[in-house]
């Protein structure tokens, strides 16, 4: 049976975390992972407070720079595999641009003539055939690395998988921070800790959200620089399917402007672009997802939960 | 004239109806691309004095009929940003005011002028306290120095969630204190970190009190910031000690001072970030700045003649309004025929903080960026 999934907006400011965990009847310790927040992984006292000091933090992130420092090997086949992706993705930008400011200007153009429908349609189509072939060049890169690598029998990386199994079996739930999507991705794939968790539910947010999700989706409408082109990161671990999470919407967002809205949500379509602010909760049994609290969607007709914003 | 005006012209000029008209609007009164300042008292004459440069620095104000109103209209390009005062005469006396009608103002360290924004101009939120954003602390130090024969005090900004483990980019602006207080750069930077749109980065903030020889070329001062300054900061905080994560600031006569170090000390500095740099250069003949220039235009010229690379990558801006735009404009096809990356950038703005201000955010961001595509919190 698949784990139960709590997907909750950002906790720093509204801390939401021990609502949920009680609401799901979780009564004993929970497993952490902080390794977004890369060297400050370890500052999880305000997390621990939040939840009664029954957090167990599963350290990936520093297991991970022991791993590297040790297997100096497999150290230099992930750098070789990040600078492949970042070529990857260099590459895939420059098409991207050019296939969203079409779509862009298509989406504002005024009316819904047939006509103009059919090509609006095409130009999202071309974004989405972009993207999936951007996934799928990630996805190779990944599998070679995987299979040349062997990570998982790799005897520094076996060890901390042991230990994270131990921790796993004695708690009742994991708990999954945000921080830098990139490095708690990959923390999260050299461990392969999922399957180690059994049906015990997940609570995630932010870059938690998102690495769980089938697909990573980096966005950002006012970068100080360039135009704000959200983009495909990867594949997620697809632990809960048919969502894109957006944490911090509304300040990352553009939730007035149609065009933009509407263009996230039908490149992503049928899968539910979720606005994950403060309170934001989105539960996931497997199958269908409940939103809770204050979570909203992003609609293909460009509105924000079907309320013009 | 503005239409309002000449409405109110065409009305009867009472006392009471003059009051109801300022009363009812808000000046300087912007229509479009046109502004009209107001100003009611007893004068003989009454003048705008700005520093746009490409107008008579003063303009004259009419008197509406036989009343104690005066107005002036004016072009006002839309995302305009002016500073001004009023000289307002009676007989022998000259009063130099700021506009009564007008609540916005802006510091600089001679006092305050009254702004008036053209539309379309938006103040920048980001330079407004976020109380969402984690505030860096400004630690003082003072720093004995060899090469100028005193100490002089330099202040430190450390991010917030400064930590000694991590390795953090430099960056040194002239003029630190200045900055600080015209243009509110500890919350600009608590901001814009807070946003991911910069690193977290260690900010050595200078100030000089004699900037206008210090900062034209002078040798001793390129050396007390490559081989003092630097080297102490970088011994006391954890930075990366890198060319590429150091970076030099500066406006007016801080930019030469910036430009001037980093050309005698090339490779120093990977980031120069140039606000309004006071670049006045001659190609024949005599310069007519007065003699506090002439280090300025001898660096200028014999940098023109010879740029060599001194950085790898150059935020560069100006206010359209300065009398310096015609050398800024210059400068950047020079600082890019060398092969370093160079972004420029113009507002309608004049030589003053807040401009400086305004183009903050767009500089820092271009040379410092932040994992703002990457980091979810």
């Amino acid at each position: 049976m698949a784990s139960p999934v709590v997907l909750l907006g950002p906790q720093r400011l509204e801390p939401t975390l021990g609502l949920a965990v009680d609401a799901l009847g979780v009564r004993g310790r929970i497993a952490a992972v902080t390794a977004g927040w890369e060297e400050r992984e370890s500052e999880d006292q305000e997390l621990g407070e939040h939840l009664g000091g029954r957090i167990l933090n599963l350290e990936l992130f520093r297991r991970s720079e022991e791993v590297y420092e040790r297997d100096t090997e497999l150290f230099e086949a992930t750098r070789e595999w990040r600078q492949k992706r970042h070529r990857l993705r260099e590459l895939y930008q420059l098409r991207l641009k050019h296939a969203l400011k079409a779509a862009r200007l298509l989406l504002r153009r005024e009316g819904d003539d047939p006509l103009l429908e059919r090509e609006r349609e095409a130009a999202i189509a071309a974004v989405r055939e972009l993207d999936d072939h951007h996934l799928r060049g990630v996805a190779e890169v990944e599998t070679e690395f995987a299979d040349r690598m062997n990570v998982a029998e790799r005897p520094e990386v076996a060890r901390h998988r042991a230990e994270i199994e131990r921790v796993l079996a004695d708690v009742d739930a994991l708990c999954i921070a945000g921080g830098h999507v990139g490095v708690l991705i990959e923390r999260m794939r050299l461990f392969d800790l999922l399957p180690l968790l059994g049906d015990k539910p997940v609570f995630a947010w932010s870059a938690g959200a998102m690495v769980i999700s089938e697909r990573i989706v980096l966005f950002h409408d006012r970068p100080p620089q360039g135009a704000g082109d959200a983009e495909v990161f990867g594949r997620g671990l697809g632990v809960c399917k048919g969502i894109v999470p957006l944490p911090h919407a509304k300040h990352r967002l553009r939730l007035k402007d149609t065009a933009r809205v509407a263009l996230l949500a039908r490149r992503f379509h049928p899968a539910l672009c979720a606005a994950m602010d403060e309170a934001a909760r989105l539960d996931w049994d497997g199958a269908t997802w409940t939103l809770n609290g204050k979570a909203r969607c992003l609609g293909v007709d460009g509105t924000v939960d079907g309320e013009p914003t | 004239m503005s239409q309002l005006i000449q409405e109110l012209q065409r009305s009867r000029l009472t006392g009471p109806a003059i009051d109801e008209f300022l009363a009812k609007h808000t000046f300087p009164l912007v229509e479009g691309t046109s502004v009209t300042f107001a100003y009611r008292g007893r004068a003989d004459q009454v003048l705008l004095r700005h520093w746009i440069y490409s107008m008579p620095s003063t303009q004259a104000f009419a008197r509406l009929q036989d009343t104690d109103l005066w107005f002036l209209t004016m072009d006002l390009p839309e995302k305009s940003r002016v500073e001004y005062k009023l000289e307002v005469v009676n007989g022998d006396e000259h009063r130099l005011v700021q506009d009564p009608l007008n609540p916005h103002t802006a510091m600089d360290p001679y006092g305050a002028n009254s702004v008036v924004h053209g539309e379309g101009y938006a103040f920048p939120e980001w330079a407004l306290p976020d109380p969402e954003a984690r505030e860096g602390e400004v630690i003082d130090h003072h720093i004995q120095s060899d090469v100028l024969r005193e100490s002089r005090p330099i202040s430190v900004y450390l991010p917030a969630r400064y930590r000694r483990k991590r390795r953090y980019p430099l960056l040194v602006v002239h003029d630190g204190q200045d900055y600080m207080r015209f243009s509110v750069l500890k919350t600009v930077l608590d901001n814009l970190i807070h946003r991911l749109e910069i690193e977290p980065m260690i900010v050595a903030l200078t100030q000089s009190p004699n900037r206008l020889s210090e900062y034209a070329d002078d040798e001793r001062h390129a050396d007390f910031l490559v081989k003092e300054l630097v080297p102490l900061i970088e011994d006391m905080y954890p930075l990366r000690g890198t060319p590429d994560a150091r970076g030099l600031m500066g406006a007016s006569f801080g930019a030469v001072a910036s430009l001037a170090a980093a050309w005698r000390h090339p490779g120093a500095f990977g980031k120069l970030f140039l606000q309004s740099g006071s670049f006045a250069f001659t190609d024949i003949g005599d310069h007519d700045r007065g003699p506090v220039f002439d280090p300025v235009v001898e660096f200028t010229n014999a940098f023109r003649k010879n740029p060599g690379r001194p950085a790898e990558r150059l935020f560069v801006s100006c206010g359209t309004y300065e009398s310096l735009i015609y050398y800024n404009r210059s400068m950047v096809p020079l600082l890019q025929s060398t092969g370093m990356d160079v972004r420029y950038v113009e507002t309608r703005d004049g030589h003053n903080w807040e401009n400086w201000r305004d183009t903050l955010r767009a500089g820092l961001s271009y040379l410092f960026p932040g994992p703002l595509w990457m980091v979810y919190e």
